[in-house]
C-alpha cells in the first residue's frame, strides 16, 4: 500500500514535470533585451536570436519589379474600363498589374482577377474588391502619413503572396454556448489567439475596431467626477491591446510606461504613432473592407456575414515596423508612394 | 532518535487510542475516527470525530447551491460539454451584471442575475461558517482569535464584491467568479483607476502580506532551531520561561537588537496577518469612490517621482486633433 502510494506519487509527479517541460513555450537564451525608456522604469523589449532570424525569414522580400516611365501612352487610352489608375502611364499600369499578381495570386496568376478572354470585364468579384483596395493602398499613401510615414504600403504588405492576408479578423460569435438564461458573461471567459489566451474579451475588434468605442478607461483627475469607464469597457481595451502586443510583437512597453498606461507624457512617441494607426484601421475597416461584403462571395464572409476586416497584425505580422521597416512604396508611386 | 529536518517526519504523531477531545455534553461529535498513515507523515494522523452541527450543515448547503451555480453556468457558457469544461476550466468565468443594471438586484439571469445569486449564496455560507468558528472556538473555551481572523478576510471579499459595488452604484464592479477572470478583473481594476500600486493601503496590505511571510518564517525557524531544549511547547514557555526561550531570545537579541517574546511573537503573526486583508479592503473601497486615479493622487501628493525626459514631450494626439477617441 505505501509502495504503490510512492510510486504512483513519483509517477505523477514525472507526468507533471514533463507537462510543463514541453507545455510552457519557453524561449531559448540568450534573451536579448533593448531598453527604451528611463532607467527603473523596466521599459525595455525582448526577443531572442531564434525569434529574430523567424521574424527576417516571415519577412522576405519579393522579388522588385522594374520601374515604368510616367510618360508615354495613357493606360485609359490603351486599356478598357480603367476606373482607378487613371493617372498611370500604360507601362506603369502593366507594372501595378504584374506586382499586384506577384503579390496577391502568384499561383493563380491574371485569371483570379480577370476574365482572360475579356481583361476589362468586371464579372469576377475578386477583381472588384481588387479595385477598391487599390483605391485604398494610395488613400493610406497619401493620406495617413501620420501613421505610415513616408515608409507607405502596397499589396504586398498585408498580402505576402495570399489572395486574402493572414492576418485578418472577422466578428467572432464567441465560444458556442448554451444560451437561454445563463449566464452570457460579456463574451468572456474563453481564451483565443487573438486575446493572448486571457479570459478577456474572446473579441478584441469589433467593438474597437469596427465602431468607434472608446478605448481610453483611465481618469484623468485624482478624484472622482462622476461615472468612468467600467471594468468591463477596462477588459475591453485590455484585450485589444494584447492583440496590439501581439501583432507588433513588442510589449506594453514599448508605447507606455506602465505605471500609468494613460499619461501621454509618460508615454514613449510610438505611442501617437499607434493611435494614428488605431484611427486609421477604424476608417479603413469602415470605408474599405467592411462595405465589400456586399462584394464577396459567401465563402470569403465570416460566420456573421460580414467582410473580413483589417486589425494591427493585418499588416505588421508580429513586426513592430511591417517587413521590418523596408519601403516597397517609395518604388511604387503608381500606388501613392512617395519616392523621395 | 527520530527529529524533524523537514515538513515531513518518521514520527507519527498517532495516539494509541483515538483521542476523543474534551468531554461535554454540548460537544457532540458524529464519525468514527480513522487513521491515516500519509497524514502522520506531517500532522496528526487522527481524522475525526468532527462536529458538523447545523451552522456547519446550512454553510456546506449554501456554500453548495453557490458553487453549483457557478459551476453550472460555466458548463452552459461551453454548451455542456464536460471535455470543453475540462481545458477551458481555467479561463471559464460568471461575470457581475452589465453596467446598465447599476445595483438592480433582479437583472436578467443571463446578464448577471446568476451572478448576484452566486454571491449571495456563497456570502451567506461563508457568514455561516465564521459564526460555526465563533461558537466552535467558544464551546472548547478558547479565544475568538481565528473568528475574528478570518472576519478580516470576509472583510476584503465584501469590500470586492459587495460594499464596494454599492458604493460605486453598480455590481457591474464586481469581481466575476472563475480563476483566470478574477485575476484579469484584477489587472483590469489597476489599470482603471490609475495603478494600485499609488495606493497607500495597497502598500501596507503588502508589507504585512511579506511580513506575515518573513515572520513566520523566523518564528518557524525559530522553534525549530530551540527545539532541542524544548522550545516546542511553546505555551509552557510563555508561563515558566526555560532555557529555550532565553535561548530563543538572545538569538534575536544578538543578530538584530530586539526580540519578541515567547507570547507575543503569535500577537505579532496575527496582526500582521490579520491586516493584510484588512488594510487591502481599506484601499480597495476608497478605490473609485475616494480617489479615481492612484498614479495621478501619487503625482499630487509626492508619492510619484517624474523621470527625466528621453524624447520630445508626446501630446495627446486626439486633443491636438480635436478627435475622442
Amino acid at each position: 500500500m505505501k509502495l504503490a502510494a510512492t510510486f504512483l506519487g513519483v509517477v505523477v509527479a514525472v507526468l507533471l514535470t514533463i507537462a510543463m517541460i514541453f507545455t510552457a513555450g519557453w524561449s531559448h537564451p540568450p534573451i536579448v533585451g533593448q531598453q527604451n525608456g528611463y532607467r527603473g522604469t523596466a521599459m525595455v523589449q525582448i526577443t531572442t536570436p531564434s525569434a529574430e532570424a523567424r521574424l527576417k525569414a516571415a519577412n522576405a522580400l519579393p522579388d522588385p519589379v522594374e520601374k515604368a516611365s510616367a510618360s508615354g501612352d495613357r493606360a485609359v487610352d490603351v486599356y478598357k474600363n480603367v476606373q482607378v489608375l487613371t493617372d498611370l502611364s500604360a507601362d506603369q499600369f502593366n507594372r501595378v498589374m504584374s506586382s499586384i499578381t506577384q503579390w496577391v495570386a502568384p499561383q493563380q496568376g491574371c485569371a483570379y482577377c480577370h476574365n482572360v478572354e475579356n481583361m476589362a470585364d468586371d464579372s469576377l468579384y475578386t477583381k472588384k474588391a481588387a479595385r477598391r483596395m487599390l483605391q485604398m493602398t494610395r488613400h493610406i499613401n497619401t493620406d495617413w502619413k501620420a501613421h505610415v510615414a513616408e515608409t507607405g504600403v502596397v499589396c504586398f504588405t498585408c498580402h505576402r503572396g495570399n489572395p486574402v492576408p493572414a492576418f485578418v479578423w472577422y466578428d467572432n460569435p464567441g465560444f458556442p454556448h448554451a444560451g437561454g438564461f445563463t449566464a452570457t458573461n460579456d463574451g468572456m471567459g474563453h481564451p483565443n489567439s487573438v486575446n493572448g489566451s486571457t479570459g478577456l474579451p474572446q473579441d478584441p475588434f469589433a467593438p474597437l475596431l469596427e465602431e468607434a468605442g472608446t478605448i481610453r478607461v483611465q481618469a484623468t483627475e485624482a478624484l472622482p467626477k462622476g461615472t468612468g469607464a467600467s471594468i468591463q469597457s477596462t477588459e475591453q481595451t485590455y484585450s485589444l491591446m494584447i492583440a496590439i502586443s501581439n501583432a507588433l510583437g513588442v510589449n506594453c512597453t514599448f508605447c507606455h510606461n506602465t505605471r500609468e498606461f494613460g499619461q501621454w507624457p509618460e508615454s514613449t512617441p510610438e505611442r501617437v504613432i499607434a493611435w494614428h494607426g488605431i484611427q486609421m484601421v477604424r476608417e479603413l475597416n469602415d470605408k474599405y473592407l467592411d462595405p465589400l461584403k456586399d462584394v464577396l462571395p459567401a465563402n470569403r464572409l465570416g460566420p456573421l456575414g460580414d467582410a473580413p476586416k483589417a486589425s494591427c497584425a493585418t499588416c505588421h505580422q508580429g513586426a513592430a515596423k511591417p517587413l521590418l521597416g523596408v519601403s516597397l512604396a517609395k518604388d511604387f508611386p503608381e500606388l501613392g508612394g512617395s519616392s523621395q | 532518535m527520530s527529529t524533524y529536518q523537514n515538513i515531513f517526519t518518521q514520527v507519527q504523531v498517532r495516539p494509541a487510542e483515538a483521542e476523543m477531545g474534551v468531554a461535554g455534553s454540548r460537544i457532540e461529535r458524529s464519525g468514527t475516527p480513522t487513521f491515516v498513515h500519509w497524514l502522520g507523515t506531517f500532522g496528526n494522523a487522527q481524522i475525526g470525530p468532527l462536529y458538523l452541527g447545523y451552522l456547519g450543515l446550512l454553510s456546506l448547503i449554501f456554500g453548495f447551491a453557490a458553487f453549483e451555480i457557478i459551476g453550472l453556468n460555466m458548463l452552459a457558457s461551453v454548451n455542456w460539454s464536460p471535455i470543453q469544461l475540462v481545458r477551458q476550466l481555467p479561463w471559464l468565468a460568471l461575470e457581475p451584471p452589465k453596467p446598465q443594471y447599476g445595483i438592480s438586484i433582479m437583472p436578467p439571469l443571463n446578464e448577471g442575475g446568476w451572478w448576484l445569486m452566486a454571491g449571495f449564496f456563497l456570502t451567506t455560507s461563508l457568514l455561516l461558517w465564521w459564526a460555526r468558528m465563533y461558537r466552535r472556538a467558544r464551546e472548547l473555551g478558547l479565544g475568538s482569535h481565528t473568528a475574528w481572523a478570518f472576519a478580516s478576510a470576509i472583510w476584503l471579499y465584501l469590500v470586492l464584491g459587495f460594499i464596494r459595488p454599492l458604493l460605486m452604484g453598480h455590481f457591474s464592479e464586481g469581481v466575476p467568479f472563475g480563476i483566470f477572470p478574477h485575476l484579469d478583473w484584477t489587472a483590469a481594476f489597476s489599470i482603471r483607476y490609475g495603478n494600485l500600486f499609488y495606493n497607500p493601503f495597497h502598500m501596507l496590505s503588502i508589507a504585512f502580506l511579506y511580513g506575515s511571510a518573513l515572520l513566520f518564517a523566523m518564528h518557524g525557524a525559530t522553534i525549530l532551531a530551540v527545539g532541542r531544549y524544548g522550545g516546542e511547547r511553546e505555551l509552557e514557555q510563555i508561563l515558566d520561561r526555560g532555557t529555550a526561550a532565553e535561548r530563543a531570545a538572545l538569538f534575536w537579541r544578538w543578530t538584530m537588537g530586539f526580540n519578541a517574546t515567547m507570547e507575543s511573537i503569535h500577537r505579532w503573526a496575527w496582526w500582521f496577518a490579520v491586516l493584510v486583508p484588512f488594510t487591502g479592503g481599506i484601499g480597495i473601497l476608497l478605490t473609485g469612490t475616494v480617489v479615481d486615479n492612484w498614479y495621478l493622487w501619487g503625482v499630487h501628493h509626492g508619492i510619484a517621482p517624474a523621470y527625466p525626459q528621453l524624447w520630445p514631450p508626446v501630446i495627446d494626439p486626439a486633443a491636438a486633433s480635436g478627435a475622442a477617441q
